[in-house]
C-alpha cells in the first residue's frame, strides 16, 4: 500500500500516526511545500515573542519519521491531482503514484484588494514559519508596525512582536477584537489587555489607502508606519482538490471518514467543511487545530482500512494575551448565563437542555469539562448544573458516572 | 498496562496524595516534606474535590485516546506506552489541552507550561507518590486489564 500526504503540518502528522496505529507496513511520503520540518503552526508568535525557539518549535521529535517508517519530501510543491490515474504531478515535473491520497494543504491567506498596497516596502503575512522569520528581519526596536486584521492571527502577531518594537498598531473592519472568537464585552477585556501593552486599535475602520509608509484610514484617520502586517483572514486551500473534480462549497466536502467525492482520496485540516454539533450540525470551516488533528487521525485509519468516524466537530479556542487566559469553544446560542470569574467573565449558553457554547476568560482551570458536556452533548437535567455552572468538577455527575470516570477503564 | 484508579467509597479526603505529589515534584528539599512544603501554597498535580460528605482524587487518567494530546499546539505532550507525559521546555503555555481534558487534569504550572501527573515517572519517586502514601488505599495503581 502507498499512502501519499500532501502537507505536513498537524493533519499531516496526525494522518502518519493514524495510518501507523493500523498498518506497519505500508510505505507513506509526506509533501511539504515549506523548507523547514514539521513545526506547531500556531507557535509562530509565541517564536517572535520568545517562549519558544527554532529547536523546541518542532512538533514532533526528529526521529518521527525514521520512527513511523515515512519519507519527508520538503520544499516540493505538488501542481496537480490525477484522481482516475492515482498520481500527483510536482512543480519539479515528478509523478508520483498512491493508493491512497491525503490532501492537507491547510489555508490561504486572504488579501482584499487595496489600493496603494505595491507602495508600501515592508511588509508580511502571518501564517507560517518562513513569514514570522521575515517578519523578524524586518523590525528592530524602533519600528512601528501596523498589523491589518484583528483576528486571531493579527492579535496574536501583535503580542509576539508588542515588546520589539516601537508602537503597534492594528486595523479592524468589525467593531471589536477576535470578532469570531469574542462577544463585545470579552472583545472590550482583551482589547483593554492589549492597550496596556503597546497596542493601539482602530476598529470597524479600514484602509483607503497606501502611500509608501502611510495608510489613510476609511474613518479620515492617518497612520504612519515601518512595517506592514497583513493578517485579514485565511480561505480553505481547495485549489488541488477543485482542479481534481472533488465536490466542494466553501471548503472541501468530506464524509465522516475524511473522504472526500473522489474515491480514494481524503481531506483534513483548514481546508475541509465539518459539521457543528454545537449548532445543530450547520456546515462550516472549522479551522481549528485539535479538529485538524483528530480528522487526520481519522483519515489515517480509514485509508489503513479501519472504519472509524468522526462526527462531533465544534469550534474551541485557546489562548491568552500578556498573560490574560481566554478558552472558548461551542456556540453562542440560546440562554446566556453570566458568572463570576476570578481575573474575567463567565459565560455559560445553554439551549435544549444542553451546553451549547462558552466563554472563559480569566481563570480557565479545568475548561476542559465544559467542553466536554458540548462535546457529548450531555443532557443538563442529568448533572448537578448549579455545581457545575459555579466551577467546572466532575462531583457534579452523577456517582455512577463518576465511577466509570475514575475507576474505570481509561478511555476518553 | 498499570493505571490509576480511584475509588471514592475509601477516600478519606485526608488531602494527603496532594501533599504527597506536591514533595514528589518538589525542585528543592527533598528529604524533608515539613521544609519543602512549610508555608508555601502547594500546586499538586492531583486534586481531592469534595462536597455533601463525598470526596475523591483526580489526576491525569492517562486516556487511551487522549483529546489533551491531540489539542497540543506544540507537540509537549506525548502519548507513548499508556503514558501521556508533557516536555515543559517545549510547552508554550496555551492551555489547548486545559481546553480538551474531559477530567480537568491538566493544569497550569508556577510558570509558563502547564503541569500534569506523569505517574511520578519522571521525579525520583519511580512509583506514584500520591497511591503509596493513601492511608486508605481510595488511590490504587495495577494493571486491571490483564485479568479482563
Amino acid at each position: 500500500m502507498k499512502y501519499l500526504i500532501i502537507g505536513a503540518s498537524h493533519a499531516g502528522i496526525a494522518c502518519v500516526e493514524g495510518i501507523r496505529s493500523q498498518d506497519a507496513e505500508g510505505q507513506i511520503t509526506l509533501l511539504s511545500k515549506e523548507g523547514h520540518r514539521p513545526y506547531g503552526r500556531p507557535l509562530i508568535s509565541y517564536y517572535l515573542e520568545g517562549k519558544t525557539d527554532l529547536e523546541h518549535i518542532s512538533y514532533r521529535p526528529e526521529s518521527f519519521f525514521a520512527d513511523h517508517g515515512a519519507e519527508l519530501r520538503l520544499n516540493t510543491e505538488v501542481l496537480s491531482i490525477d484522481a482516475a490515474q492515482k498520481t500527483v504531478r510536482t512543480a519539479a515535473g515528478e509523478e508520483i503514484p498512491y493508493d491512497k491520497l491525503l490532501v492537507a494543504t491547510g489555508s490561504v491567506p486572504f488579501v482584499p484588494p487595496m489600493e496603494g498596497l505595491e507602495s508600501v516596502e515592508k511588509k508580511a503575512g502571518f501564517l507560517n514559519l518562513d513569514d514570522a522569520l521575515r517578519l523578524e528581519s524586518l523590525i528592530n526596536e524602533k519600528s512601528r508596525v501596523l498589523i491589518i486584521g484583528a483576528g486571531l492571527i493579527g492579535t496574536k502577531c501583535a503580542e509576539g512582536i508588542a515588546e520589539r518594537v516601537a508602537s503597534v498598531s492594528i486595523v479592524e473592519m468589525m467593531p471589536r477584537v477576535l470578532p469570531a472568537v469574542l462577544d463585545e464585552d470579552c472583545a472590550a477585556i482583551v482589547q483593554a489587555k492589549m492597550e496596556e501593552n503597546n497596542c493601539r486599535f482602530y476598529l470597524g475602520d479600514s484602509v483607503e489607502r497606501f502611500t509608501g509608509n502611510s495608510a489613510k484610514l476609511k474613518s479620515g484617520e492617518t497612520v504612519e508606519f515601518d512595517v506592514l502586517v497583513l493578517a485579514v483572514g485565511v480561505r480553505p486551500n481547495t485549489a488541488l482538490l477543485q482542479a481534481a473534480g472533488a465536490e466542494i462549497a466553501r471548503g472541501v466536502k468530506v464524509d465522516s471518514h475524511m473522504q472526500t467525492s473522489l474515491p480514494g482520496v481524503y481531506a483534513a485540516g483548514d481546508l475541509t467543511l465539518s459539521h457543528d454539533v454545537s449548532d445543530g450540525g450547520s456546515e462550516k470551516v472549522l479551522a481549528v487545530l485539535p479538529n485538524a488533528y483528530t480528522q487526520g487521525y481519522t483519515a489515517g485509519q480509514n485509508m489503513a482500512g479501519l472504519a472509524s468516524n468522526f462526527e462531533n466537530a465544534f469550534p474551541m479556542n485557546a489562548g491568552g494575551f500578556f498573560g490574560l487566559h481566554l478558552i472558548t469553544a461551542g456556540s453562542y446560542q440560546g440562554e446566556c448565563l453570566i458568572l463570576p470569574n476570578e481575573g474575567g467573565v463567565k459565560k455559560l449558553f445553554i439551549k435544549d437542555d444542553r451546553l451549547v457554547g462558552y466563554l472563559l476568560l480569566g481563570d480557565v482551570r479545568r475548561a476542559g469539562i465544559y467542553t466536554s458536556l458540548i462535546r457529548d452533548q450531555t443532557p443538563l437535567s442529568t448533572i448537578d448544573f448549579g455545581l457545575i455552572a459555579q466551577k467546572p468538577q466532575l462531583m457534579a455527575f452523577s456517582k455512577a458516572e463518576r465511577a466509570k470516570m475514575l475507576a474505570g477503564g481509561n478511555k476518553a | 498496562m498499570k493505571r490509576i484508579y480511584v475509588d471514592e467509597k475509601w477516600c478519606l479526603g485526608c488531602r494527603l496524595c496532594e501533599y504527597n505529589c506536591a514533595f514528589a515534584n518538589a525542585t528543592s528539599g527533598r528529604d524533608d516534606m515539613a521544609k519543602a512544603l512549610k508555608d508555601r501554597e502547594i500546586n499538586p498535580r492531583i486534586r481531592i474535590e469534595e462536597g455533601g460528605g463525598i470526596s475523591f482524587a483526580v489526576s491525569c487518567r492517562h486516556c487511551d485516546d487522549p483529546f489533551c494530546q491531540k489539542a497540543c499546539i506544540s507537540g509537549a505532550l506525548k502519548f507513548e506506552n499508556g503514558q501521556v507525559t508533557i516536555d515543559q521546555e517545549k510547552c508554550v503555555g496555551c492551555y489547548s489541552c486545559i481546553m480538551a481534558c474531559p477530567f480537568g487534569a491538566v493544569m497550569p504550572s508556577d510558570g509558563t507550561a502547564v503541569q500534569k501527573c506523569d505517574l511520578c515517572m519522571q521525579n525520583h519517586q519511580g512509583i506514584p507518590a500520591c497511591v503509596e502514601g493513601c492511608p486508605n488505599r481510595a488511590i490504587i495503581f495495577e494493571d486491571r486489564e490483564a485479568f479482563a
